[in-house]
């Protein structure tokens, strides 16, 4: 007894060290974020800022269209979001129920794609979207971000659709349902956690998205939120830290705050029938 | 249900190509593309006042500034370059030019500037931005390596102050940071996490030059006496006298300020524009200090990447961008853009200027250097990104520490370093 709760313990601190190791870099960008210059250059810095101040947040945005890029990387998250989801979603489906050498072929390719570095592709890229006039546009930077998230949100979905049951599609047939009615009344509820979670991937991987942003947009008023925060940084890498960090906090918010609002709805979702009653 | 699903995304894609969102306009008059990496605040105003004020006087030639980021920008310009799309100017370093350069994405400016801006910055600057036998750069902007100084603390041990007139020595140097160090307290804090340039161009001052040209133009490494003097200077700092400190070889620049300002440094070598960050984060009555970095054999003789201003080759209007640089790098305008950037001009007649030359933020001490900065060594070597990175930091890193002794470090920088240049001159 007593060393299960001596186990017990161990794990919960395990856990905390775990949770502050996490937390760590959030709560010091939260720090930097309110200390005014002098206390950025102190030998012993605080957790809690001595002096707090805004003026990093007023800086920030008075440097920088910090909100008009905030809604451009906004569209193309969510542009990316809803289109790989569209599209991922049938694919997945597809790849999950149908085993055949297509499928494997698939699945062996989106694991293959995985590997090529950004380096590689970005110049046939910029070609290809520079022919269907697409550089320099949000469309363009939407499409590329469902590419690049597409390969991992179709492994992703694959696996939730497999771990719904086909008897379960079968059984819908015995009723009398037809396949789309099979697909939309049966099988989407059942994979909604997945899909969820599959455009939280799509949306946070495309909201923090830098390279590509800097590549194909080329006027100020289409940079996005990455791109912009790159603005407080200075040849070899000196930094306006507190505006920086000011931005960076603000940037990281919405990522946050998706998560936390739909975080238990994909736990939930995740380990519905995981345990047969 | 197939066929729904695969006309749905052939519609999808359709619709989001069909939303393109269009190139620039030029409306029956020329408009530029300026990308400026201009960041710091009083920096980006100048360049947009500047950029204003063109557009109010040239109104047939619009220039439109484009606020570009220093991260990635190698890449991003290459891509641009790749794909036709680059900005018409374009703000880079001079030791980024030389794969633009040689790479043909670069206008060949020298039939393209004006005699008053070919004469007013000197001859020194424009090999930075010279690759061949043309000039793909007007070098604008550049800052000297200087030692920022607690002064109360030189002035308490009673070391002698240099200035750019009677600079120290290297020997001296050393001397200087052990009398100041002890109690846990260094003399010096090198920031050395990109040690190659730094040791690079503070190695000029000794006569180093470690790069060397032979009659066929083939480059090749020799770490000869020369070389070695900056090098073992920060190596018998750290390892023998224990006057600078270990901890700060891996830093960057910002990354040692605490320990300055805190007192656990006297010196920190950090680039001139540093000065900036100083002010905004010493604490309240730090007396701090501009001081020249050693001399050697050559002086106070120092290698730079200035800043440069470039045209695209594949630009259809490179006169007037050439004469829009010709307007941005006017004396007073480059005045504006070096105040901007805490950094020093590079034209003679801007280096006048009263504003650089007060005592203010030691910018005199600065302007003083400004004749003895030359070309950074290496920079139109083809292959020295390479040997930097795979060779020379490594090597450098390791001997700074300790790791490995001056024999070794030399059989690393000569024979690997130049099997390495070796593929790129075959």
């Amino acid at each position: 007894m007593r060393t299960g709760r001596t186990a017990r313990a161990g794990q919960y601190v395990a856990l905390l060290a775990y949770l502050v190791f996490l937390a760590f870099p959030f709560l010091w960008l939260i720090s930097t974020a309110f200390k005014p210059p002098r206390e950025l250059g102190s030998l012993h810095p605080t957790w809690i800022p001595r002096d707090p101040t805004l003026a990093n947040f007023r800086q920030a945005f008075d440097e920088q269209p910090l909100l008009h890029a905030a809604l451009n990387s906004l569209i193309a998250a969510l542009g990316a979001a809803l289109v790989a989801v569209l599209l991922a979603t049938p694919m997945a489906y597809v790849m999950a129920r149908h085993r055949t050498r297509l499928a494997r072929a698939a699945t062996g390719w989106v694991v293959v794609s995985q590997a090529f570095p950004l380096v590689l592709v970005i110049i046939p890229l910029f070609l290809v979207l520079k022919n269907l006039r697409l550089i320099n546009s949000m469309p363009g930077l939407i499409m590329v971000y469902v590419v690049w998230a597409l390969p991992f949100a179709l492994w992703m979905l694959v696996g939730y659709v497999r771990a719904v049951p086909p008897e379960l599609e079968e059984a819908a047939a015995v009723d009398g349902a037809g396949r789309l009615r099979t697909l939309v009344s049966v099988t989407a509820p059942l994979l909604a956690p997945g899909i969820v979670a599959t455009a939280m991937f799509a949306f946070v991987t495309a909201w923090n998205e830098f390279f590509f942003a800097l590549v194909l947009l080329k006027t100020p008023e289409k940079q996005t939120l990455p791109v912009i925060l790159t603005h407080f940084i200075g040849a070899e890498g000196v930094a306006d830290l507190g505006p920086l960090a000011a931005a960076a906090f603000l940037a990281t918010l919405p990522s946050l705050v998706v998560f936390a609002l739909i975080q238990r709805r994909i736990t939930g979702g995740m380990l519905t029938g995981a345990v047969k009653n | 249900m197939r066929t729904r699903l695969l006309l749905g995304c052939l519609a999808l894609m359709l619709l989001l190509a069909g939303c393109s969102g269009g190139g620039d306009s030029a409306g029956g008059r020329i408009t530029l593309r300026f990308q400026s990496l201009a960041w710091q605040e009083e920096s980006v105003q100048a360049n947009e006042e500047l950029v204003k004020e063109w557009n109010a006087s040239h109104p047939n030639v619009k220039v439109d500034y484009v606020q570009g980021s220093w991260d990635g920008v190698h890449d991003q310009l290459l891509t641009s370059f790749e794909g036709g799309e680059a900005p018409d100017i374009i703000h880079d370093a001079s030791d980024d030019l030389a794969d633009f350069a040689y790479g043909g994405y670069l206008a060949d400016l020298t039939g393209l500037l004006p005699a008053r801006l070919k004469s007013d910055i000197p001859q020194r600057s424009w090999e930075t931005a010279t690759f061949g036998d043309g000039i793909y750069g007007v070098p604008f902007l550049q800052e000297p390596r200087v030692l920022v100084a607690n002064a109360k603390w030189l002035k308490q041990a009673g070391v002698r102050i240099p200035t750019p007139e009677r600079p120290w020595s290297w020997a001296e140097f050393r001397k200087i940071t052990e009398r100041l160090s002890g109690g846990g307290r260094y003399g010096v804090a090198w920031p050395l996490k990109e040690p190659v340039s730094a040791t690079l161009n503070l190695s000029l001052s000794s006569g180093g030059q470690l790069f060397h040209r032979d009659a066929d133009g083939k480059v090749t490494v020799r770490f000869g006496a020369d070389d070695e003097v900056m090098p073992r200077t920060v190596h018998d700092q750290v390892n023998a006298d224990r006057s600078a400190s270990p901890t700060t070889l891996g830093s960057g620049g910002s990354d040692t300020l605490p320990g300055f300002f805190g007192g656990r440094y006297a010196m920190v070598p950090l680039g001139f524009s540093y000065r900036q960050q100083i002010v905004q984060q010493a604490p309240k009555g730090f007396d701090w200090q501009v001081l020249p970095a050693p001399a050697g054999a050559d002086g106070l003789t120092q290698g730079v990447s200035p800043q440069t201003l470039s045209i695209a080759e594949d630009s259809p209007h490179k006169r007037e961008a050439a004469e829009f640089i010709d307007f941005l790098l006017r004396p007073d305008n480059m005045v504006r853009l070096a105040l901007g950037d805490w950094m020093l001009p590079t034209g003679t007649e801007a280096l006048k200027d009263p504003a650089l030359h007060t005592t203010e933020n030691d910018w005199a001490t600065g302007t003083a250097l400004a004749a003895h900065l030359r070309s950074a060594p290496a920079q139109s070597v083809r292959g020295y990104p390479e040997w930097k990175d795979k060779i020379a930091t490594p090597a450098f890193q390791e001997y700074y520490s300790g790791a490995i002794g001056l024999d070794e470090l030399r059989e690393r920088l000569e024979e690997d370093g130049n099997l390495v240049l070796a593929r790129y001159q075959r």
